[in-house]
């Protein structure tokens, strides 16, 4: 009997395919999550529109939430850790969390390296904004990638950016002949069997969720359309007027994206959305998406 | 023209693709010969000979099954007598109820199930199984958060165990597993599961 394979590790994320995880802070939001249908929650201390609005050092949230929030769900618990900060993906590991999100929203720990997560038993999820950093991240063990966009602005279109970035780049590795493939992965600083297998497979090794700004069923539905997995939504539900409602509606919308009937149902009379930040006005140095390396 | 047209000689086999793994499914019912069919919408059911219900969360996928009025009809096609085969959360779907709680099942198989029954992700495990059902060579069961079955009638023929618990079974039309051979290159319960489906036809 093995444990903490790779197998096992990505199959957990082939298991959340089609679904949405949210973010939560407490058990009651949870719980709340659960109930609209989410497939799994992350646990955090703030979500990120607060860690945006808050400023200062965003860290792993307290062990006690976290406890609080797996006993509250049968779904699997996430949680994040800062990146680079191995000895809090240690105590996540320790409290038997289900994934570990090495994640920007958080304030970085080590500003030249990422967790080595082939030493863990416990699968990680990281953030990429193109191709390059996405099988970076793979190379250091991670078992299932997100797309950045921009985190707890309600805004899509740096979601949307990420995405067809990632696509677009796999689409040009599967015309190249083996030779190309070379100056490609120099190019984007990826191994070049990663690169290799992109280039013969035309996707990711892993499983890819879209994440960072999504706040409506049509958000989730459009993510899918391009190409993700799956979703994250962080401040888009519980900054919303009626997260339950709209939560249930971001999950139906993501099961059924190709179907313009339903979206349009789910999409009706929804109470307010997160208010919206344009990336803009946040200014290049504030971005979070440019953390990682 | 629909993906169940194409090939009119080879039976239609549904996956059900609210949430999980059926994309995986998809590509091992083609490689045993079969035509797959995403089922999203009840509608679309009519259309099968058989179903596959993937692994996922049972929990959702439960939900998802109610909200579309999915799960009363395929309660009724089981009942009738079409195949289903449930992986993992699927298996849990299966069940006549869980130990640890209220979610929605189909009450097909004569069989009581724990969820998450060999721990959270981080005891996720592989392991060989003997499953003399398929022959001599082991079969490579894949664990993720995986249930297993608690206690089940004499109508369900156990066909596999993990430590001494029931972790594959076969009651009539049903087959479940607590693992996913979706996940590994072994078609063996998916050519099992055609078998199944040929067999009902005649």
């Amino acid at each position: 009997m093995k444990i903490g394979t790779m197998t096992v590790k990505a199959g957990l994320a082939e298991m959340l395919k089609g679904g949405v995880i949210m973010d939560v802070t407490d058990a009651e939001q949870a719980r709340i999550a659960e109930e609209a249908g989410a497939v799994a929650v992350m646990a955090l201390e703030r979500v990120p529109s607060d860690i945006r609005a808050d400023g200062g050092v965003a860290r792993m949230a307290d062990p006690t939430k976290i406890r609080e929030i797996q006993e509250a769900v049968t779904i699997p618990v996430m949680a994040k850790a800062r990146i680079g900060h191995l000895v809090e993906a240690q105590i996540l590991e320790s409290l038997e969390v289900d994934y570990v999100d090495e994640s920007e929203v958080l304030t970085p720990a080590d500003e030249a390296n990422h967790i080595n997560k082939w030493n863990f038993k416990v699968p990680f999820v990281c953030g990429a904004v193109n191709l390059g950093e996405a099988l970076r991240r793979i190379s250091e063990g991670a078992a299932m990638i997100r797309t950045k966009g921009e985190a707890g602005t309600g805004n899509v279109v740096e979601a949307v950016r990420h995405m067809r970035t990632i696509t677009g780049q796999m689409k040009q590795l599967t015309s190249m002949d083996e030779d190309e493939l070379f100056k490609a992965a120099k190019e984007i600083g990826a191994p070049i069997e990663l690169v290799r297998w992109v280039a013969g497979n035309g996707k990711l090794p892993v499983v890819n969720f879209s994440a960072g700004g999504l706040a409506t069923p049509a958000d989730a539905a459009l993510m899918m359309q391009l190409g993700a997995e799956g979703v994250f939504v962080g401040s888009g539900i519980f900054k919303s007027e009626d997260p339950a409602q709209r939560g249930k509606a971001i999950v139906e919308a993501t099961t059924h994206y190709n179907d313009p009937e339903i979206l349009a149902k789910v999409s009706t009379g929804l109470k307010e959305a997160m208010a919206g930040l344009e990336i803009k006005d946040i200014g290049e140095e504030n971005l979070i998406q440019h953390r990682g390396w | 023209m629909n993906e169940a047209d194409k090939n009119p000689e080879k039976p239609v086999v549904g996956v059900l693709s609210l949430q999980g793994a059926f994309r995986e499914h998809e590509q091992a019912l083609e490689k045993v010969g079969a035509r797959p069919l995403k089922i999203r919408r009840r509608r679309q059911l009519e259309e099968v000979q058989a179903l596959v219900i993937p692994g996922g969360d049972s929990t959702t996928i439960g939900k998802l099954m109610v909200g579309y009025h999915i799960l009363g009809a395929v309660r009724h096609l089981g009942e009738q007598g079409m195949p289903i085969f449930g992986t993992c959360a699927g298996l849990v779907m299966l069940a006549m109820d869980t130990v640890d709680g209220e979610q929605s099942l189909l009450r097909l198989m004569d069989m009581r199930v724990r969820r998450n029954a060999f721990g959270r992700q981080v005891n996720s495990f592989e392991t060989d199984l003997e499953m003399p059902a398929l022959g001599e060579e082991s079969f490579p069961g894949v664990f993720i958060r995986a249930p297993w079955i608690e206690s089940a009638g004499d109508r369900v023929e156990v066909l596999a165990s993990h430590e001494d618990h029931a972790v594959a079974a076969r009651q009539g039309n049903l087959l479940a597993t607590a693992f996913h051979p979706e996940l590994t290159d072994d078609l063996r319960l998916h050519q099992l599961f055609m078998e199944m489906v040929t067999a009902g036809s005649r």
